[in-house]
């Protein structure tokens, strides 16, 4: 890829072809203030947020517009700065600014981008409250949707056109009216929403939020043990629970991607019902064991079959190494090759 | 003189339409069999408020307000007895003078028609009609040029887009032929939302076939092939028509395979918008035929590189088009000599508003304010005082009185805070609020924001929150620069022209009337007096106790006698203006007053205790 | 898969057939819709009309069990239609000949017969398929879950030899698996005929080198396969069976013939996370660690050898499924048994296995590799095929169009298929998870409305779906996704077990039952 240079606020940096100036200021640690750019996704330039000044041009959106050699950008003038400012105020008093109980709080861009232009309560003063009461999506098992907390940065919608490929979500209404829905402004579980939770993952606010949000205390790379595409996941462990799943970006077989089930359905790893000792049935009833004792019965039973007396059936759920060891036990031990698992159902 | 051939003319128009002319012309056609006389029916000659409209040729009389039963008496008195019914002449609004000929039509004589040439001349829905006056004649000559000497032709023309932005139409050509692509498209603009416009739907109307071939000369200077024309479904006539005459175009070789033997081919197809505002704004536009919400995109990459289906695309309004077979029939020296230095062409305007003369009108460029709407439009309405005009639509600035003697082209325009838009004007007289005038079209811009980007969503919407509680008496000091400085936020970081322009009417009502805001902020006054809040209705000595405001109060405010002086209960009174509509002109003893609100002691709590 | 999963971005056409990728695969199901948006042209071949046929161009909704007719028809279209790849097939395969015979008797009117789809329309899918290259084939069970399984993956590799459609980038033959570790179960010996490696148990060389790296003595005789084992516990030869996570019970076809195995057998050891359906008739029951709390690796469908990773301890007293098994041996005295970490066995696969030769944990950190890799220095393998088949010339198979094994009559009428739903897998796991129960919680039966309207039913009746086999109850959803005469059902619900009407008739070949053609008929209950 060619590289080339141009100067942001008098600094001197290198892109590559292709690059957005954003995409260049952030490679290089440059700071533009933005709400809906997202590195996955078309940019649109729908916040206005990121304008900068490019060979004294002004409000060129840094998002859309390709990084060019030789050219001097300005991230910040008197007229920028009086755009980004108006625009912050409007989305604030537009917003639901109950931060302290919003899930985002800690991870919230509105407050981080109003933070860098440091917007003060008492210059809102004048501007009128626009405070609309809209009700929360909550339909979902695993997340919700509060539009009056939605900036409308579009990363949603986009998310489910462009990386999910569904069409979930949309524009509806105009104007200050506008909010993010589904086909018929249904809830999120009766529309073609397929609850993978792409979107929830990229809300810039707090708007699409996880139902149960925790925070993990270290992660640990593994791989989703449903279907067969082997998705990477990050999970959250805090204490001995997994608390959250990240995808992982860097796996070829899932780039980042999540479905339904690879984000939120590893519930029944903690479910009461899983088996945690070893059960002996005596009597028509099971009974705990020891290992010992359940490995001791087992092991004297098996030597009591042989050969076509015998039969195993490993699993495409468990490891390599775990069906390796099965089917070694099977032909090497019991002296049968009749092995075999679900692969054919 | 029975013998004579003449044509009567029905206009039908939207608006003659639905004033019944096509019953008044199957009467007419029925009245006149036998008769040497033909009777067709055109498109709309702007003057919709006389409607329906027929004209006799050749004597050329202009009948309004004709109605079904009129139809006998036109056809015994004039067609057979060659006598002008005097009573449907047309009279002069402001002068009462009749006038029974077209064209000494004060309202039409001062005009330039081009783009309207045909317009209320031929039957839009017979291709020969239009053929006879040399209909596709420019097309035909275009074909025989290069695809580069047409854009030549239509730059040096100096032809602006009309649509309103008025960027170089030859310019905005060239980047289009000269963008890379195998595949490019025509758009063209028929997304006609301005309330009370109309000038793109008459045309539309009334000479389809002038835009389809301003199109396909386009078609064949980019080298597209295929063209699609963007109507708002709410214009079913015009959609009908044009349905009609790309038929009729195709039977006669103008569009399709091969046209006219030239090896080019073309097609349009009518494409109907879903009544977004916002989707004249031309990356709307494009993005709604693509079949998706109907946002516009951040510009660049521009249509004429990156438009329909990502390909370069030419994008021009209803009357471009119209104009270009014009340009290239009479060459470009031609079309440059009308109007001023840095706008060509005529301009076309939908007039309306407080003015004696409504309806639509062309003029050179050039013409000032003053020539249009005392001259064409007859002045204000009921002698009332001329206040402000508003220009460009919605969103775009009101000028005082003090630029009457601007003319009109797009930059002096623009310099006075206004713009040439698609062609709005609206007149203000002195009844009018300025204030309430910002308010209600920051409602209307408000409205018909998409919703994408911040400042046009919630800053129109902050804006008219403030404006709304400025004429409903909650304003507050420091409102006015709040609503400029939220204004050039908008202007500035807005992604399309809507929401670029929206602050406009804000921005030049307070430039040009900032005291009428101060006097509601401050004064608790409303000088035009028209906020109820800030109004009061009062009857004064010269009352003749007639009782006729007594009877028409809904809320039964008002008291006396009869004969005696009448009284209204300012607790009661709802500021519905009903007594003042009905008190007989000629007593005239209801006063309206303002600014004494504040005067008015504030209620006092009283504590009650047993 | 012959193919790599990312390959799909750069794809032409993607040809998906017997497969509900969305629902099934769900990543892979994005990954499509993805490519379809960046100008990918997607086929599917579906008896229902599956979610994925929003984003694509061409829909082909052809009858139960004719994805024979269906493919040759195609490929006969492109032959009559010089679409075929004449170069590659000169090159790279033999017995073409053989196979441009076979297709004399698929011929319009009997392909239009059989699939119910004109031969308008087979002739413009194949005319894609052929020219808009690169062209991958996507199958999933909807083409190996039926008595003719195999010749149906035969003519899927048959349509790509023919149009060059493999052994290159972003084309191929690419069946998607179902478990997350079905490739790497198949890989490592959990198959009655191969030792790991696809090595054969009945080539004396292999049984020779297992014996020698095993120690001990082994069969040279192919073992049963799954459905076979059901039915040497009815007859007695199969007195002791060893289950590591299945649950027979619920997901065999005739599951009520699998569960009265269950209750037959002498001696059932079970080891489960749950006590699943099956698990409920053992003997023993192991209690297992569940994937997160173990260490291992899963091969995906794109052959990539991932690793697994301990994230959490085991619960309670659970305990990794090798190490109980190397518990038992160890118990039986056995000496191959020393393994001390799940590292230890990956040594020894690496030694006996071929295509993992060069696979270790140290490579597989990051992102895997995809086998074949035969040592440690090789880079694992993007694509199958490439230059050269596996086997030599790629080879073509004439085939003949077969019936499934039941077909409709006055007493069955309708077509049983099932499928999956995004929300489930099979049922262990996710009905225990609150929000994938919230989200899908019963079974429905879809039906198309005509026949509902025969039938009387309506959305949310209660209905019962019987077979020659068995009767299961659950609610009706009435739906245009299936076509007339078609319905179908999911087999998550032990409520619903679909499985006990499903038809166990066997591929002659690969052993698979035919679970997705089953007659039916379909009775309102009250």
């Amino acid at each position: 890829m060619d590289q080339f240079t141009f100067t942001i606020d008098g600094q001197t940096i290198t892109a590559e072809d292709g690059m957005s100036i954003m995409d260049a200021a952030l490679a290089n640690d440059i700071y533009i203030p933005y709400l809906c750019h997202h590195p996955d996704l078309e940019p649109v330039g729908a916040c206005r947020l990121c304008g900068v000044e490019v060979d004294g041009r002004p409000m060129v959106m840094s998002c859309m517009t390709p990084a060019k050699e030789g050219t001097d950008v300005r991230t910040n003038s008197p007229a920028i700065y009086q755009a980004r400012k108006v625009a912050m105020e409007l989305l604030i008093m537009d917003h639901d600014m109950d931060c302290l109980a919003c899930e985002a709080a800690d991870d919230c861009d509105l407050l981080k981008v109003s933070a860098y232009l440091g917007i003060q309560p008492e210059q809102l003063e004048g501007l009128r409250p626009l405070g609309r009461q809209l009700p929360i999506d909550d339909s979902n098992p695993y997340f919700q949707f509060d539009p009056n907390k939605c900036i409308l940065c579009g990363i949603c919608v986009r998310t489910c056109n462009e990386i999910v490929g569904l069409g979930a979500l949309g524009y509806i209404n105009r104007g200050i009216e506008t909010v993010v829905g589904t086909f018929g402004d249904k809830g999120f579980v009766d529309s073609i929403c397929e609850s993978c939770g792409e979107c929830v993952v990229r809300c810039p606010v707090g708007s699409l939020a996880p139902k149960k949000p925790q925070l993990a205390a270290r992660e640990i790379s593994t791989i989703c043990a449903y279907c067969g595409v082997g998705c990477g996941i990050h999970f959250g462990v805090r204490g001995d629970e997994i608390v959250s799943t990240r995808a992982d970006r860097e796996s070829p077989a899932n780039r980042g991607s999540l479905c339904v089930k690879g984000r939120y359905g590893f519930n029944f790893i903690n479910h009461p019902d899983r088996l945690t000792t070893p059960l002996i049935k005596k009597d028509g009833q099971f009974v705990e064991s020891s290992w010992e004792e359940a490995i001791t019965l087992v092991a004297d039973k098996l030597s009591n079959y042989h050969g076509e007396e015998f039969a195993a059936l490993t699993s495409a759920k468990c490891t390599n190494e775990d069906n390796y060891v099965v089917q070694k036990f099977t032909r090497a031990v019991m002296g049968t090759n009749t092995i075999d698992h679900c692969a054919r159902l | 003189m029975e013998d004579k051939k003449r044509t009567i003319l029905i206009c039908r128009g939207t608006g003659c339409e639905s004033a019944k002319s096509p019953q008044i012309q199957a009467a007419l056609e029925e009245k006149v069999q036998g008769l040497n006389v033909e009777v067709k029916f055109t498109g709309c000659h702007g003057m919709c408020q006389q409607g329906p409209i027929v004209v006799v040729e050749p004597e050329d009389i202009f009948y309004a307000h004709v109605k079904l039963r009129d139809v006998p008496k036109i056809v015994e008195s004039h067609i057979k007895n060659d006598e002008v019914v005097e009573r449907l002449v047309y009279e002069d609004p402001t002068t009462k003078e009749k006038i029974p000929t077209y064209h000494d039509i004060p309202f039409y004589k001062r005009q330039k028609r081009l783009v309207l040439r045909n317009c209320g001349q031929i039957d839009p829905e017979n291709i020969d009609d239009a053929l006879a006056r040399d209909s596709y004649a420019g097309l035909g000559e275009a074909l025989k040029m290069e695809p580069v000497e047409i854009v030549a032709e239509v730059k040096k023309s100096g032809l602006r887009g009309r649509g309103g932005g008025g960027f170089p139409t030859g310019l905005k050509w060239e980047f289009t032929q000269k963008a890379a692509g195998d595949v490019k498209y025509v758009l063209c603009n028929a997304d006609e939302g301005d309330p009370g416009a109309f000038m793109d739907r008459s045309v539309l109307e009334g000479d389809p076939h002038a835009v389809l071939e301003g199109m396909i000369i386009a078609g064949f200077a980019i080298s597209a092939k295929q063209g699609y024309i963007y109507c708002r479904a709410e214009y079913p006539l015009a959609i009908k028509r044009l349905q009609i005459a790309i038929e009729q175009a195709r039977e006669h070789g103008y569009l399709g395979k091969d046209i006219l033997g030239s090896g080019f081919d073309f097609d349009i197809e009518i494409f109907h918008g879903a009544g977004a505002f916002v989707c004249g704004e031309e990356t709307a536009l494009i993005t709604s035929i693509e079949g998706n919400r109907g946002m516009p995109r951040n510009r660049p990459p521009y249509p004429a590189n990156e438009g329909l289906y990502g390909k370069p695309t030419l994008l021009n309004n209803v009357k471009t088009y119209a104009n270009i077979p014009l340009i290239i029939t009479n060459g470009s020296g031609w079309f440059a000599d009308i109007g001023t230095e840095n706008s060509k062409g005529t301009a076309v305007f939908a007039l309306t508003g407080k003015i004696a003369n409504s309806g639509l009108i062309e003029v050179p460029m050039g013409v000032t304010l003053r020539e249009i709407i005392y001259d064409i439009g007859g002045g204000i309405l009921d002698s009332k005082e001329f206040k402000a005009v508003q220009t460009g639509g919605p969103s775009g600035g009101c000028l005082p009185e003090s630029f009457l003697d601007t003319p009109v082209d797009y930059d002096s325009l623009i310099e006075a805070g206004s713009m040439m838009g698609s062609g709005g004007m609206v007149v203000m007289d002195e009844d009018t609020c300025m204030v309430d005038v910002a308010r209600y079209f920051l409602d209307f811009t408000e409205k018909e924001s998409c919703g994408k980007c911040v400042p046009c969503r919630i800053g129109t919407k902050q804006m008219l929150t403030i404006l709304e509680d400025i004429v409903e008496g909650r304003g507050k000091p420091g409102d006015i620069d709040r609503l400029e400085e939220l204004a050039h936020g908008i202007k500035i970081g807005s992604l399309c022209g809507l929401g670029q322009t929206a602050p406009n009417p804000v921005l030049t009502t307070i430039r040009y009337f900032r005291d009428e805001y101060e006097a509601h902020i401050y004064d608790n006054a409303c000088p035009a007096k028209q906020c109820k809040e800030f109004i009061s209705y009062h009857i004064v000595d010269s009352c003749i106790g007639c009782g006729l405001c007594r009877r028409n109060c809904p809320v039964d405010a008002i008291t006396g006698e009869q004969k005696e002086l009448h009284h209204i209960d300012q607790e009661l009174c709802i500021q519905c203006g009903e007594c003042y509509e009905v008190c007989p002109p000629k007593v005239f003893s209801i006063e309206i007053h303002t600014g004494e609100k504040s005067t008015e002691p504030e209620p006092v709590l009283q504590v009650v205790t047993g | 898969m012959t193919n790599s999963i990312a390959e799909i971005d750069d794809a032409g056409t993607i040809f998906v057939i017997g497969s509900n990728t969305t629902s099934a695969h769900p990543v892979i199901g994005q990954r499509m819709r993805r490519a379809a948006r960046n100008g990918a042209t997607i086929i599917v071949a579906n008896p229902k009309e599956i979610d994925l046929v929003r984003s694509a161009s061409y829909f082909i909704q052809h009858k139960p069990g004719s994805d024979v007719a269906l493919l040759m028809g195609m490929a006969r279209y492109i032959i009559e239609n010089d679409l075929h790849d004449k170069e590659f097939i000169a090159e790279r395969c033999e017995n073409f000949e053989a196979f441009e015979e076979s297709l004399a008797p698929f011929t319009p009117e009997f392909v239009e017969e059989i699939t119910g789809v004109s031969w308008e329309e087979i002739g413009q899918v194949a005319r894609i398929y052929a020219t808009n290259q690169p062209a991958s084939i996507f199958y999933a069970m909807g083409i190996t879950q039926h008595t003719h399984g195999t010749d149906n993956v035969m003519a899927t590799a048959n349509l790509a030899m023919l149009t060059g459609s493999v052994g290159k980038p972003s084309t191929g033959v690419n069946p998607l698996r179902g478990q997350n570790n079905v490739q790497g179960a198949c890989d490592l010996g959990g198959l009655p005929n191969v030792y790991p490696g696809y090595q054969k148990v009945e080539d004396p060389a292999m049984k020779e080198k297992f014996e020698k790296a095993w120690g001990r003595e082994l069969s040279g005789k192919n073992g049963l396969t799954h459905t076979e084992i059901f039915d040497a516990i009815h007859d007695g030869t199969v007195k002791a069976l060893y289950m590591v996570g299945e649950n027979p019970a619920l997901t065999e076809a005739d599951a009520k013939h699998a569960q009265k195995a269950l209750d037959k057998v002498d001696f059932l050891v079970s080891q489960e996370i749950f006590l699943s359906e099956s698990a409920e008739y053992a003997d023993v029951v192991f209690p297992a660690a569940s994937f997160a709390e173990k260490e291992g690796t899963f091969t995906n469908t794109e052959r990539r050898v991932q690793r697994v990773r301990r994230v959490i301890p085991p619960r309670g007293n659970s305990k990794p499924d090798w190490w109980i098994v190397t518990q038992i041996a160890q118990a039986m005295g056995e000496k191959g048994f020393g393994y001390e970490t799940p590292d230890d066995v990956m040594d020894e696969i690496n030694a006996v296995t071929p295509i993992y030769g060069g696979i270790t944990y140290e490579r597989v950190e990051e992102i895997g590799l995809q086998w074949p890799c035969p040592d440690a220095d090789h880079p694992g393998t993007k694509y199958l095929h490439k230059g050269e088949f596996a086997r030599g010339k790629g080879h073509f198979v004439p085939l003949v169009y077969k019936p499934s094994a039941e077909i409709t009559d006055e007493e069955y009428p309708l077509i049983l298929t099932t499928d999956r739903s995004l929300y489930h897998f099979h049922s262990t796991m996710t009905r225990r998870d609150y929000g994938l129960e919230a989200l899908d919680s019963e079974e429905l039966v879809k039906i198309h409305p005509t026949d509902a309207e025969t039938l009387g039913v309506e959305s949310g009746d209660w209905v019962e779906v019987s077979s020659r086999r068995g009767t299961v109850k659950a609610r009706a959803q009435v739906t245009e996704i299936c076509q007339p005469g078609l319905c179908s059902m999911t087999f998550h619900f032990f409520e619903s077990p679909t499985n006990e009407i499903t038809n166990p008739a066997l591929d002659p070949i690969a052993k698979i039952p035919e679970t997705k053609v089953a007659a039916v008929r379909v009775k309102k209950v009250s």
